[in-house]
């Protein structure tokens, strides 16, 4: 009895810590919450599905928004920032800063902005993982 | 510059969303290939039907 009293109190120790970790790591770099909750799989095929949409749509000469007056501006600017780190070093780069002058380049920037939706809902994913609201 | 057509935009813009909500909408690998397969089917007869609705307006 007091054996499994210890486990299940070093169980709850090990849940404890920074409880947002994962849900910060995997909003900076995709799929870096479910590595450090050991899920490699998952977190491999969102890595993948996310960081190849937002390169496919950068190179689809897609826009990066950087905010404005504009609503629309605006929310794609939100949108783009749920890429985390990917968003920065991009815009760091000068990536994305030229005019949407072809259709392609209007796919391209949909394609960054749902990139960093779909980011958001996988950290957020990775957060409930962590807090046991979703079962591993 | 990618320069995909419509129809290959749609086919990759239902990939990638597909993988992630089937990846975290569901809690087992199987149900998740299920439910992603299916937003899949969803996404892409979405945009098939929505199509031949828009030209057949414009018509």
């Amino acid at each position: 009895m007091a054996t499994a009293a210890n486990k299940t109190s070093a169980g709850k120790q090990e849940q404890q810590g920074f409880v947002y970790l994962p849900l910060i790591a995997g909003w900076l770099v995709p799929g870096a919450g479910h590595f450090l909750l050991g899920k490699w799989i998952r977190g491999t095929l969102l890595a993948a599905s996310i960081i190849l949409m937002f390169a496919l749509g950068l190179a689809m000469h897609g826009k990066l928004y950087t905010g404005g007056p504009e609503i629309l501006d605006l929310l794609g600017f939100i949108g783009d920032l749920g890429n985390g780190a990917m968003y920065f070093v991009a815009h760091l780069l000068g990536l994305g800063a030229e005019p949407v002058m072809v259709t392609t380049a209007d796919y391209g920037s949909k394609f960054i902005v749902v990139a960093g939706l779909l980011n958001v809902i996988a950290a957020v994913d990775a957060h409930n993982l962590r807090t046991g609201r979703k079962e591993a | 510059m990618f320069r995909p057509s419509h129809f290959t935009a749609v086919l990759l813009f239902a990939l990638f969303a597909s993988t992630v909500f089937g990846i975290t909408m569901r809690e087992t690998p199987k149900r998740m290939f299920k439910y992603g397969a299916y937003c899949f089917a969803l996404f892409v007869g979405a945009a098939i039907v929505l199509s031949w609705v828009m030209y057949l307006i414009a018509r």
